[in-house]
């Protein structure tokens, strides 16, 4: 026998015990677990991988008829389809994450209350099959930009960095609900409510300098309004926040995770006996 | 030798009521203000109670006891699903927990997808599956379906491609849950034979099952628990002994506290009980397919020259499924004054494996002289009616009878 592991079982104390060697031990499993719900998500549709840019672009189209064109909302010089669009494709990705990974627990009950493994898995492999949907809607941002006649930029190669990021945000909000909603099931009725308030507290189809002075940090609270930010400037050369609003919206992220993990893994010792 | 498995002092508490399950934010948040009754109402539950014992390395060890002894939240804590409230375990080597076959599976997924899906779950890596899949795939008999969803497998099917990936699995030690009562008896038997073969190559196996006779057979030792305590642990046949002596007590339903009754009282049933089938020790249940005693304890004030006794069995929806009235079989039964019994005696139990409950009505030259709804709570356990090792599938039936296609 290999006497390589020794279990031992017994009630937790303090705030965080993640094992990284546990975790990366079930890499498998995230990969499979990813997989799964992007197969699934599309089994049966008919326009497959078209739903991935079908809400991206259609609020675009609605965006740059009634901001755009009819309110006249500024755009930073750039046309305002392509600036919304470059906005919306991190944005997209990061309500559908965040709304998969929220209610990822409570549909994968059966795993969760049969099965050991890390649980970490579940909410993030949920947010992660959405990065299928996020690179065909890049895609598309490629052929805008193309279309517009916009140049290459060095900046452009941080896009992956803050594709990352959006990644991180998804977590750092994901984590908390997804194990809020196992023990309050409200939490999927507020999801969709929030992320429309969330969308307007995020420079998506306004600039981020619409917003000026000190009001720029409590704005910048909400970590997806740094990363948004950043993405349009990384790839449209528009001016972005300064550096200390960002630093703000960097602190936030950081600490929106932790909090999120400290909460998981409270609840985490009674997922099984509450779902 | 060492042990692998050893379990400490090991208690796990539910809170009942308010406590448990989950509840609406706003419910809370109205609460928070006034002084929390959470805690006053929320009643415990010591699902396990200072339970303490140890495994060696290489033994097969048969967990028993009757519903709700602790069992499931036994294992639920060896396999870490839940945390115990206090105490500790300590395992040494790779877990490999098997509460339920097929978790994990999706039905939308094909038969080839879901092993890998499955196996993941299970903690396999991919190259471990990769190495053992041509095997899982011929154990379980499905190669022609492998890229067809499991949503349109049968439920044998189903059952047999889940078994196989847990069963090759390959841990150091083997948690094991009631997984058997599921598939054909064909199918239980290789499954069975499968965990043998674990058991031989050294591996330590905690088996739970209701099924006697494949604890009996597995496992040369066993815990019994009861109300979430350890009451017996040693060798197998001496902990079946103790077990039989707790299920008697659960075999017979009392009668004489029932207010909810009808009729004179002139004979009154004080008692049902659910013999089984007296060869394979079953009591407490009754097993399809074999013979099954049930036995109604009387009472009457003065002799009686022809009773007539039944026992109506409904199940759990309420929809009578049969009816064992000893005017339909024609037998005379005659009562003297005072105690005695009647015992109604099934060749071949006819009924689906599930629980049932039996209505129990006497009457005396037609006058109902006691009537008890919902009298008793009766087990069927699965067992091989047609003797083909196969049972009808769930949802296609609920009684068995014998017939012939020519």
């Amino acid at each position: 026998m290999s006497t390589a592991e020794t279990i031992v079982i017994e009630p937790r104390r303090g705030l965080v015990r993640i094992s990284a060697r546990e975790l990366w031990h079930y890499r498998d499993l995230f990969t499979i677990l990813t997989w799964r719900d992007v197969k699934v998500r599309y089994q049966q549709t008919v326009f497959g991988a078209l739903w991935a840019v079908l809400q991206p672009v259609l609020l675009m189209l609605v965006f740059a008829v009634f901001l755009g064109r009819l309110a006249d909302v500024p755009s930073a010089g750039v046309p305002y389809p392509l600036f919304a669009y470059c906005a919306l494709v991190p944005w997209t990705f990061f309500s559908q994450g965040l709304a998969g990974s929220a209610q990822s627990l409570v549909e994968n009950e059966r795993l969760v209350t049969k099965v050991y493994f890390p649980r970490l898995l579940v909410p993030t492999a949920a947010a992660a099959s959405y990065v299928v949907d996020f690179l065909i809607g890049h895609v598309l941002l490629v052929g805008m930009l193309v279309h517009y006649g916009v140049g290459l930029r060095a900046t452009m190669l941080l896009v992956p960095l803050l594709a990352l990021g959006v990644f991180a945000a998804i977590a750092s909000y994901g984590l908390g609900l997804a194990a809020l909603n196992v023990r309050y099931r409200d939490v999927r009725y507020a999801i969709p409510f929030a992320l429309q308030l969330l969308l307007f507290l995020t420079p998506v189809v306004y600039p981020a300098t619409l917003v000026t002075g000190g009001w720029r940090y409590a704005y910048a609270v909400n970590p997806m309004a740094g990363l948004i930010d950043l993405y349009r400037w990384a790839i449209l050369g528009t001016e972005r926040l300064p550096g200390s609003v960002l630093a703000v919206s960097a602190f936030a992220a950081v600490a929106l995770l932790l909090l999120g993990i400290v909460y998981f893994q409270r609840v985490e010792r009674s997922f099984a006996d509450v779902i | 030798m060492s042990s692998t498995v050893v379990v400490d002092h090991l208690s796990k508490r539910y809170r009942l009521g308010s406590g448990g399950g989950y509840r609406r934010l706003t419910e809370v948040l109205a609460n928070r203000g006034r002084h929390s009754s959470d805690s006053a109402q929320a009643k415990d539950l010591w699902a396990l109670q200072d339970v303490s014992f140890e495994v060696s390395e290489g033994d097969v060890v048969g967990i028993i006891g009757r519903n709700g002894a602790g069992k499931s939240t036994l294992l639920k804590i060896l396999s870490r699903i839940t945390e115990p409230t206090s105490g500790r375990a300590t395992l040494r080597g790779r877990v490999g927990s098997l509460l339920e076959v097929g978790t994990g599976f999706h039905p939308e997924l094909t038969g080839r997808e879901n092993v890998f899906l499955n196996g993941a779950v299970l903690g396999m890596r991919k190259s471990d599956i990769l190495a053992r899949f041509d095997e899982i795939v011929a154990f379980a008999e499905v190669e022609r379906f492998l890229d067809t969803p499991v949503k349109r497998y049968s439920s044998g099917m189903y059952v047999r491609l889940a078994f196989a990936v847990a069963a090759h699995l390959e841990p150091d030690i083997l948690v094991v849950d009631e997984v058997l009562a599921v598939g054909d008896t064909a199918f239980q038997k290789k499954c069975l034979g499968k965990m043998g073969d674990v058991a031989k190559s050294g591996r330590t196996v905690l088996f739970v099952s209701h099924n006697m006779a494949a604890v009996r057979s597995l496992c040369p030792r066993g815990v019994l628990l009861d109300r979430g305590e350890i009451v017996a642990g040693g060798a197998i046949e001496q902990v079946l002994r103790q077990y039989l002596a707790v299920v008697d007590e659960l075999q017979t339903h009392d009668l004489q506290n029932r207010r909810d009754r009808e009729g004179d009282g002139r004979v009154r049933a004080v008692a049902i009980e659910v013999i089984g089938d007296p060869e394979e020790r079953t009591a407490g249940s009754l097993v399809c397919g074999r013979p099954g005693m049930l036995r109604v304890k009387l009472e009457a004030e003065q002799p009686v020259a022809e009773l007539r006794a039944a026992l109506s069995i409904t199940n759990e929806r309420h929809e009578g499924v049969l009816q064992l009235d000893s005017t339909l079989s024609g037998d005379r039964l005659s009562l003297a004054s005072g105690r005695s019994t009647v015992t109604c005696m099934l060749d071949r139990v006819p009924l689906m494996p599930g629980r049932y409950s039996a209505n129990v009505y006497l009457e005396v030259s037609g006058v109902i002289t006691d009537w008890v709804q919902e009298a008793a709570v009766i087990e069927v356990q699965e067992g091989d009616f047609y003797g083909t090792g196969r049972l009808p599938a769930p949802g296609y039936g609920s009684v068995m009878a014998r017939f012939r296609w020519a």
